[in-house]
């Protein structure tokens, strides 16, 4: 519930002129940077306690922060119907949350218990949550992008009015599927949102460095894809030009791709102390975290700082109980490792 | 029954399943032109080009788009063109397509036929001729299927296309012409059944796709030389149809494999250590195999022929094993 603020913008009233720091002005609906900046926070606090649970040895295998990227998550996910696709990468909790799957059922996959939302046979990597659309995180580079385009072309076959999303890294656009797929969806004219997470990095490698070229914007443009570069790390930037793009792919325009500048504030994964960079860069990514700069920006809308505070204190208790909850869970079935290959020729019949 | 060859008995149980299930497509290279071998021929002109869809060379995509859109509830045809050009998809297919209901929980099914045209045919060369049917039979979650016949090339596609798994669906190109009796009507064939080509009692012969046909000649001429060759044709590699091979092993005593595609390896190594395992008792001499030497396939005629499995090597083989072990 948003609060009265002090300079008399109350709850209700959701517009307002202020001004961003590229001073331009446009009408902010704080009720929606209210929820981005609540479900900003959610993903930080899933993230920070998912790396205090691989501290207590408790992740089983690799996980890939994406702390200082969550306005690309919620700007993204949360412009999204459920029934829209969300296809995503290993550094994925925070679009998976931001699409609407249960951070209990993730936390338990990062610990394989018994109710991950994999049932404990995914992991961090292959996160999944069908209900909410999401087809999955992927641990290979680049590979999402021809299955995005392929869910996409799906929608096309069956004349729906969902769209298909993918989001990828700079380090995505590398890999072949990146020109396959996003020459597949211009070809077939597919109902699908390209977004490129620019975080500097390709696992421990600087990507500008492993490119050639100008990168992912002009290599989309080159193959007849309308293409946008944002701040990713500003919000209503995202927000608006995720949810005009959107739009049009949903009236029938085609593919879009969008190339959100970010930084990866955390190593490659929880475990690298990414020492291959410079310390100032760091500190100097971490004052344009976008989280503070969606605060900064609703507090001058007038709402309340100890509401945007909440915002934190809740999500973190609410990470810390199902971290807690999590803790106590058994292991899966045992059953289960033969379960789910195939009908035909089912292991547990013949696995030899 | 009618009569038809290999390739137009698999066109006919495509636009049958695409008639019956608005869900199913086909999407390959050159498709809406019938395809590179003709196997689908006209079927743009019932279907349309969004259900018999063209693709870039990009088989990658061809692969990957496949997989989100079995996952987002279509049930897709890939043509592969030539076997060889698969290896371009390999981690669509076996990362992706193969791993996926398994690695989310089973949260989703992948729903799709791989067509991949396989083995040597009219110097193709090395890039155009392999028969990799082993390599898919060793990754869980895949169905590998590998007809000989014209009505069995009906009744798998139809299985296939109906079956929930991701299925691997490798038609040799040197048969497409081959003909023989299809039935009209609905007949879908079981995975993992195989068939018994030819009923014998000296010695079991187990072969598939094109080289089951070299093993049908071979048994000819072994009888004439007075030897009863059992032959078995498994249809599909997985699952296989162990029961059908253990009971004629049970009965002959004797076990020659033969595939086109390098021994090493090969499927046939599969067959003969499970037999070995299992019917131990039962052999009257060590298990054989009838396969390709570690080679590339050539171009010249006669280079080629090289690496051939012929019916003659066959018999002198199996005419070999007829000395119990010596």
């Amino acid at each position: 519930m948003l609060n009265r603020g002090t300079n008399g913008v109350g709850y209700g009233v959701i517009e307002k002129e202020v001004f961003l720091s590229s001073s331009i002005p446009v009408n902010l609906d704080i009720e929606r940077y209210f929820n981005h900046h609540k479900m900003m926070n959610r993903i930080r606090a899933f993230e920070e306690t998912a790396a205090s649970a691989n501290d207590d040895g408790l992740v089983l295998g690799a996980i890939h922060l994406s702390i200082g990227q969550e306005a690309i998550a919620s700007g993204v996910c949360q412009n999204l119907e459920k029934d829209d696709f969300l296809l995503s990468t290993h550094r994925g909790h925070g679009h998976t949350l931001a699409k609407g799957a249960d951070p209990q059922s993730m936390m338990l996959e990062l610990l394989g218990r018994k109710g991950g939302i994999c049932q404990g046979k995914g992991g961090s990597m292959h996160i999944a949550d069908f209900s909410v659309g999401m087809l999955g995180a992927n641990g290979v580079v680049s590979a999402n992008i021809n299955i995005a385009a392929g869910a996409g072309h799906a929608i096309k076959l069956k004349g729906g009015n969902n769209i298909s999303c993918c989001i990828f890294g700079d380090g995505a656009i590398n890999r072949g599927p990146f020109l396959e797929g996003l020459n597949w969806a211009g070809v077939f004219k597919l109902p699908v949102l390209f977004v490129c997470e620019k975080n500097g990095f390709a696992s421990t490698t600087a990507t500008e460095s492993m490119t050639s070229g100008a990168g992912g914007k002009q290599r989309a443009e080159s193959l007849g894809i309308p293409a946008e570069e944002v701040d990713g790390n500003d919000i209503v930037e995202v927000d608006e030009c995720v949810r005009q793009n959107i739009k049009e792919i949903r009236s029938g325009g085609g593919p879009r791709f969008i190339l959100c500048n970010t930084y990866r504030l955390h190593g490659h994964t929880a475990s690298d102390p990414a020492l291959y960079r410079e310390q100032e860069d760091v500190d100097e990514a971490w004052k344009n975290d976008p989280i503070p700069k969606c605060r900064d920006l609703l507090k001058n809308a007038g709402v309340l700082d100890e509401d945007l505070k909440e915002h934190w204190t809740d999500a973190l208790s609410e990470m810390r109980e199902i971290y807690n909850r999590a803790k106590q869970a058994p292991w899966p079935e045992l059953q289960l490792a033969y379960e789910d290959v195939q009908d035909s020729g089912d292991p547990r019949e013949e696995a030899f | 029954m009618t009569v038809m060859t290999y390739a137009d008995a698999a066109k006919a149980a495509l636009a049958e399943e695409m008639r019956r299930d608005p869900l199913v497509w086909a999407v390959g290279e050159d498709l809406g032109r019938g395809g590179v071998f003709g196997q689908y021929k006209g079927l743009v002109e019932e279907f349309g080009s969004d259900r018999i869809s063209d693709a870039p060379i990009s088989e990658a995509a061809i692969m990957g788009a496949s997989v989100g859109a079995a996952m987002a509830g279509t049930r897709p045809v890939v043509e592969m063109r030539f076997a060889d050009f698969a290896l371009c998809a390999v981690d669509e297919l076996v990362n992706q397509a193969a791993k996926a209901r398994y690695m989310l929980g089973g949260q989703t099914n992948v729903p799709m036929v791989i067509r991949e045209p396989m083995g040597i045919w009219r110097s193709s060369a090395a890039q155009h001729s392999q028969s990799l049917e082993s390599w898919y039979t060793h990754i869980p979650g895949l169905v590998v299927v590998v007809p000989s016949t014209p009505a069995d090339n009906k009744g798998l596609l139809k299985s296939a296309i109906r079956c929930d798994d991701p299925v691997v669906y490798l038609e040799h190109k040197n048969i497409w012409g081959v003909e023989g009796e299809v039935p009209d009507e609905d007949v879908l064939l079981p995975f993992g059944k195989a068939r018994i080509e030819r009923e014998g009692a000296d010695i079991s012969i187990v072969s598939w796709s094109a080289q089951l046909h070299v093993a049908s000649e071979a048994a000819e001429n072994l009888e004439k030389n007075g030897i009863s060759a059992e032959v078995i044709d498994l249809r599909t590699l997985w699952p296989w149809d162990k029961e059908a091979v253990f009971s004629s092993v049970e009965k002959t005593g004797r076990l020659l494999i033969t595939h086109e595609s390098v021994a090493v390896g090969g499927f046939g190594a599969e067959i003969a250590a499970t037999v070995s395992e299992h019917m131990f008792k039962a052999l009257k001499h060590p298990v054989r195999r009838c396969a390709a030497p570690r080679v590339p396939i050539s171009y010249a005629p006669p280079l080629e022929d090289m690496i051939r499995v012929t019916a003659n090597n066959i018999v002198d083989v199996a005419t070999t094993m007829m000395d119990n072990g010596n």
